[in-house]
Parts: structure tokens; sequence; C-alpha cells
């Protein structure tokens, strides 16, 4: 791969906290190796603004290797920037042009309060896990590798959905804020295994329940989550958690 | 989980809102295949648009269609009042918008229009009723005279009502946007109905979107048609 050096106009946005209303601050970075990825621009734009005391840009991140789900911008109009099934932490700059201006913002969604800069409040998704609950499983000595059976295509969805790594994204890019991608995923990761199917229906009730009172919108199948998403999750997911919620609710003893 | 919980929760309306679009699909089938009966005059010169009144005589006449009419009626109801509330509500969801926006990376531009075009359905059928369902209901205003059926029934004649009011070109211009934009709320709604009611298996969503298509495009065509040939004189 060829290196090059480029030059930059950065267009971020900068809140000190989710109190005060916030604004767009415009920088320049030169000299950035294309070979860097977006996080490391940054890095450099924020030792830069170090040096000469002034704030850095507050933003997450974590593993910086597309696995934990931490890392959330919104690039120049799409979440995650303008690579397919990839991550902020996971773009590089080759990606983009000298003399380019990019803008950069938070995730925009109620439910995904900014907190500081580009970092936003997504414990919603946390509490929609825990509203998920408990899987029964057998305690003691680990079991044998083989002894539950799965078919292998249905595992293989399953652990398509689990690769889920609850960025938000989907959020960010669905013109109704809506998390169904989200939830439909874990819905599915565990919808489709023996492994807790005993909560199976209460997962599915519970889960919707809490997502909508968290104040996510509601789905209306445009399909924009699963383009932007950078793991890929199937928009199909979303119709498997329509379908076992619509069971769950109507098999319901009360 | 009791009824009105399943029914208010966002997925229970998504569900709400394909019962009642399907139930519209189909009704739609119905008004078609009545109003098709127009053309008979292609085939028929001497035909003036008998079998067509003839079928308006029946749909008007017969106590379970006019029953059916009612649960039509609630059927458009509960589709627009849910429709608008949820796209207010969504709309609502983002209180600070992007400065770059989305746009159509991974979505089409009617997926996301669909409250949109469905206000201008609404905003065309109001007008649709008052060009026909009023006058053959209760007003009567362009079908005062009366006219023997071949099948010896006296009845209103619809057909001539039809070429009065497609004798307007802004009425057939409306007609005709009225079915683009319906072809493309039907390009979205009917895939997404199923979607919704939980159709995930790929095998019949392919089905699914392929007959989609189809009925999205001929239907809205077929309708666009009928002010078209009265316009331009091939039928009336
Ligand atoms: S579905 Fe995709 S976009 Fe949404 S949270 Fe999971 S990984 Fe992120
Ligand atoms: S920082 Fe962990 S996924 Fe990007």
């Amino acid at each position: 791969m060829e290196h090059k050096s480029i030059n930059l106009k950065l267009k971020i946005w900068r809140q000190s906290n989710s109190q005060t209303s916030g604004s767009f601050k415009t920088y320049t970075v030169n000299d950035v190796s294309t070979e860097m990825s977006f996080l490391e621009m940054i890095d450099v734009l924020n030792e830069k603004l170090i040096s000469e005391g002034s704030e850095p840009i507050a933003f997450d991140h974590d593993c910086r290797e597309g696995i934990c789900g931490a890392c959330s911008m919104y690039i120049n109009g799409r979440p995650h920037g303008p690579m397919n099934e990839t991550t902020t932490c996971q773009l590089h700059m080759r990606a983009f042009n000298d003399g380019e201006t990019i803008v950069i913002e938070p995730w925009r969604a109620n439910a995904f309060t900014v907190l500081k800069d580009l970092v936003v409040d997504r414990s919603s998704f946390d509490r929609i896990i825990q509203a998920g609950g408990f899987i029964s499983v057998n305690t003691g000595n680990a079991v044998d590798a083989n002894s539950l059976p799965i078919e292998k295509s249905k595992a293989d969805a399953s652990f398509a959905a689990a690769a889920c790594i609850g960025c938000g994204a989907c959020v960010a890019a669905c013109k109704n804020s809506s998390a169904m991608l989200f939830v439909s995923a874990k819905v599915t990761h565990l919808a489709l295994l023996p492994q807790g199917s005993p909560e199976r229906k209460i997962r599915a009730l519970n889960m919707v329940a809490q997502m909508d009172k968290e104040g996510f919108g509601s789905c209306t199948n445009t399909g924009a989550c699963e383009a932007i998403c950078p793991k890929g999750i199937s928009i199909e997911n979303i119709a498997r958690l329509n379908k076992e919620y619509l069971m769950a609710g109507l098999t319901s003893e009360k | 989980m009791n009824w009105s919980q399943l029914l208010s929760s966002s997925i229970g309306r998504k569900i709400v809102m394909s019962v009642t679009g399907l139930f519209l699909i189909s009704f739609l089938v119905v008004h078609l295949g009545i109003n098709a009966c127009v053309f008979n005059d292609l085939y028929d010169a001497t035909d003036n648009g008998d079998m067509f009144n003839r079928a308006a005589d029946y749909m008007g006449k017969t106590m379970l269609i006019r029953l059916m009419e009612i649960v039509l009626f609630l059927g458009f109801f509960i589709h627009i009042i849910q429709g608008v509330m949820l796209e207010m509500e969504n709309h609502n969801k983002r209180k600070i918008g992007y400065q770059v926006p989305v746009g159509n990376k991974g979505s089409k531009w009617y997926s996301r229009s669909m409250g949109l075009l469905g206000t201008i359905l609404l905003l065309f059928l109001i007008l649709h009723w008052w060009h026909f369902w009023i006058p053959s209901r209760f007003t009567h205003v362009g079908l005062e005279t009366p006219i023997i059926l071949s099948n010896g029934r006296m009845s209103h004649d619809m057909f001539l009502l039809m070429k009065i009011t497609f004798s307007e070109w802004w009425v057939v211009i409306v007609y005709v946007l009225a079915c683009i934009s319906l072809t493309y709320h039907l390009l979205h709604g009917f895939e997404s109905a199923f979607r919704s009611l939980g159709v995930h298996n790929g095998r019949y969503i392919k089905i699914l979107k392929s007959i989609g298509i189809g009925y999205s495009v001929i239907v809205p065509l077929v309708f666009a048609m009928m002010p078209i040939s009265f316009k331009m004189g091939w039928i009336g």
C-alpha cells in the first residue's frame, strides 16, 4: 500500500457536558499518515490541543480492534464512516483524500444523551440487556462440548447475530432512532439456541418493553441500520424479533 | 401481557399498521377488479359502461358489501391515525439532528417517506370521495338521470360520472400523480407489512419482494389508465 501524508480539515462537535448546548469547531491536522487509524488521527489532534493548553476532544474507545463497540463517531453523514462493516477504530485514513473536510458528530438520538463532545450515554442498551434476564443452564462441571446438539445452520445464524457489539450505530443511522436491529440481534442470538429456551418468550417481551421505555423510536423497516452496521447484522433478525414478540404476546397466559 | 399492552407496544403498532395495510391492499384488488370493467368498452363499443354500472350497482346494493364498507372505513381510519401518530412520534425521537444527514445511504427515499406519501394519498382520498363516493351515496350530483341496466335494474350512471369527472385535465393529472405516490407507498409497504408480521425466511421474502413489486406497479398503473383513457377518448 502506498504511503502518503494528507492534510485535513475537521469539523467536530464540541459540547462541555449534557446540560450545555454544543457547536461545531473547525481544526486542521497536517501530515496525517494514510496508515493511521481514524482514532490515531484524533489522538494526534488531541496531543496538539493539549500542548496548546486547550481541552482535548472527548470520544469513546477501548479495544481499538473492532470488537468492543465503544467507538462511536458519526463521520461525514455515516455512523463509523464511509467503509462498510468497519468500526471507527478500524477505519484508516487511506479512506480519505488530501484536503478533505471531515464532519464528525456524536450519535444523535434522544435515548443517547451527549455527555461530552463525541461521547454519548449508551446505558439504555445495558438496561435492555438486563431486562432480558438470565438463561437457565445446569451448573456444576463443564459439560461435554457435543452433549447438546445444535443444527449447524442455526448455530451459524445465532453466531452471526451474536456478532453485534452493541455500538448503537443502527440507532444513529435510523430515521426513527429505533434500536430494533440491536434488540433483534440479542433476541435472535438466544432464540436459536436450546440454551435459554425456557425464558425465550418472556425475554422477547421484556426486552421490547424496556426498549420502548428507553425512548427509542419504532422500526419502519427502512434498512439503513443493516447497511451501516459494522458487524453486518442482518435486518432479517428484526423480522424474527417481530415473530418472537408476536408469538410470545399472543400465547401469553395473562 | 394483555391485548392493550401488546397492541400499544412499538412492535404491536407495527403489526396494526401491517394488518390494516394488507387489508387495504386486498381492498384495492376488489376496487380494481370492479373499475376495470370500464375497459369493456374497448372490446364492445356498444357496452357504454353497462358492465361497469352493473358491477357498481351490485356493490352499492348488496348488504354484505355495505357492511364491508364500514370495515373498510375502519381500516382506513386506523391505518391513517396510527400512521400519523407513529410518524410524529418517531420524528421526535431525535430532537437534535445531524449536520450531514444519513440520506440515501442504505435505505430508499420512499422507505423513509411513508408519512409524506401517505399524506398525499390521504389528500387524494378526500378528493376521490368527493368526486365519486359522496355523489353516489348522498348528493347524487351528476347522477340525476337514472339509467336502465341490461339486467333490467334501475341505477345511477357511474360511468357517465367518471366520464364527466375525467374530462378535466387537472383531475387526470392529480389522479395520475396519486397513482405514482401509491406505487412508491406500496413498494415499501407491501414487503414491510410481511416483515412486520414476522416473515424472516429468505425464501419467502424473495417471493414476496417480487409479488410486491409486481403489485405496486401493475395496480396503480391500471388505475391510472382509467382517467387517461377517458380523457383521451379511448373509452366513454
Ligand atoms: S446491530 Fe450493528 S450497529 Fe447495532 S449495535 Fe449491534 S453492531 Fe452496532
Ligand atoms: S474501540 Fe472497540 S470497537 Fe472500536
